[in-house]
């Protein structure tokens, strides 16, 4: 069995194949049980130097990033540009001129502008993950979509999936489109037709502007948040008639499988596009995704530290 | 990985059969029972992947010897590796499974075979991890020498003269469908 992650760098779910898609996800399977454990310290990455570079808030993909690091035993540094030379007005590039001196294995880095993490793979020798670059990707987040769709239902392939909410502004969207249909899941995308971008069906998904046919016999449904800070405005009248129009509460619910599966890459906006009853019910995955976060982004930092190819 | 590359390599000589391996198998439990003055508190960790099935023959002979089940975890060592980004390739990660405490037990580790220590010594990294063990032992189905590290066996089914460009590779059936042990040689070397 020759498989492996043959790249440097992840930066999105699009160029990566089914094959390695479930080498993270069996890798990340056997992460897993180290969180479980009382010492939770493994020594696979001593002596590497991880940095997290975030040109935009985040909490729980920071932290999961630098935990999954600090488990393996890496040295992990946590840049924010509100405290860099960022605010002197360094450019993208001098920052990761300025980084690659320092000598890190692995750049971890979030920005507003789409192709930002490319850019810094071509002048890095480290290997560059991209952790959410504008309205492009978010493959750790997908990834962790799958891990933990894989961890309830066995399977991916054959499944269907009904993402629901600001599509046009969602990388996680994209990435899990992307990643959800290699491995065989069927999709579809629901949402104001503002939000949807035109060259949705090209992507091999369904479009639905009705959240109630979106959702009924769907597997999993997925809520993205509303991204109030990169709306522009005029997208939607006002936040209550969007959460009556697209929001996913009990009464929905009633239309959507007995099992379904509900998920949200956070932060949730309660009483917005879900509602707390279902974000907190039986079925809500949220917190799972979290946990299953770190053991996912440990798997992708061992598989691009580790070398080139895998035998078993 | 000390062996090297899988290609290129025929059989030189089968050291143990079935009947072999079996025997070895009811040795190495009559003297885990003789060394610990029977089973109390005794707990096998097999190393993945055909330490595992080896702990298993081991505990079903323990059960017979003494009429007592033993637990038996499974252990990876990957994470524990000394060659990560230097090895040619990367062994793939699976699951620590050891579903009890190994706080205050006889913890005899089980591995195939033990050659240059490497192995063993990423074993007892992680299980250390895992709690502080009253002992640790290591039982292996085949000690074939050249040990990098000061590391000794407490229980071997058969010692084992190598060179280093051969390999000593273990078949059972739980992974192989066949019990035996063969000394495989590169050809045309």
């Amino acid at each position: 069995m020759a498989v492996g992650l043959k790249r440097k760098d992840l930066l999105g779910t699009r160029d990566l194949s089914p094959e390695e898609i479930g080498l993270i996800l069996d890798t990340a399977t056997s992460m897993k049980e180290i969180a479980s454990r009382d010492i939770k310290k493994v020594p696979t990455l001593r002596g590497k130097t991880i940095i997290n570079l975030f040109y935009e808030p985040s909490t729980r993909t920071r932290t999961s990033f630098e935990i999954a690091g600090k488990w393996m035993s890496a040295d992990v540094i946590n840049i924010s540009t509100g405290s860099s030379s960022v605010v002197k007005g360094e450019t993208l590039k001098d920052t990761g001129l300025t980084l690659q001196a320092m000598h890190p294995d692995v750049v971890v880095i979030r920005h507003a502008a789409a192709g930002a993490p490319q850019i810094l793979a071509g002048l890095l020798k480290a290997s560059v993950i991209n952790a959410g670059d504008g309205a492009h990707e978010h493959p750790t987040q997908a990834l962790l979509d799958l891990f933990t769709i894989r961890e309830k239902r066995g399977t991916l392939s054959g499944l269907k999936a009904a993402i629901v909410g600001d599509i046009l502004h969602s990388r996680v969207a994209r990435s899990n489109i992307f990643a959800m249909r290699k491995m065989g899941m069927q999709v579809r995308v629901c949402g104001p037709a503002t939000m949807l971008p035109r060259y949705m069906d090209r992507l091999g998904v369904e479009v639905f502007h009705r959240i109630e046919p979106a959702i009924a016999d769907m597997d999993i449904i997925m809520m993205l948040r509303i991204q109030l800070e990169r709306q522009g405005g005029g997208l939607f009248p006002t936040l209550r008639e969007y959460s009556k129009l697209f929001g996913l509460n009990l009464d929905r619910l009633k239309a959507a499988k007995q099992d379904v599966l509900i998920m949200h890459p956070g932060p949730i906006n309660r009483g917005v596009e879900i509602s707390p009853e279902v974000a907190d019910g039986p079925y809500s995955l949220i917190l799972n995704q979290v946990e299953n976060g770190v053991a996912v982004r440990m798997a992708v930092l061992y598989l691009l530290a580790g070398g080139q190819t895998t035998t078993n | 990985m000390p062996g090297g590359r899988m290609s290129q390599r025929r059989e030189k000589a089968q050291i143990l059969d079935a009947a072999a391996i079996a025997r070895a198998i009811t040795r190495i439990a009559h003297e885990i029972v003789e060394r610990n003055n029977g089973v109390q508190d005794v707990v096998l960790v097999g190393l993945r992947s055909r330490g595992v099935d080896l702990a298993h023959r081991i505990a079903v002979k323990l059960e017979e010897i003494e009429g007592t089940k033993v637990p038996v975890g499974a252990l990876d060592i990957t994470l524990y590796r000394d060659d990560l980004g230097k090895a040619e390739t990367q062994p793939v990660v699976r699951r620590t499974e050891i579903p009890f405490s190994i706080i205050d037990k006889k913890v005899v580790l089980v591995d195939d075979v033990l050659y240059t220590g490497r192995s063993c010594r990423a074993a007892m990294d992680a299980l250390m991890d895992l709690g502080r063990p009253r002992l640790l032992q290591l039982a292996v189905l085949v000690d074939r020498g050249h040990r990098e590290l000061p590391i000794r066996a407490d229980y071997v089914g058969k010692n084992v003269p190598t060179s280093h460009q051969e390999k000593v590779q273990v078949l059972l059936t739980e992974e192989d469908g066949v019990d035996r042990v063969v000394i495989m040689e590169a050809t045309g070397a």
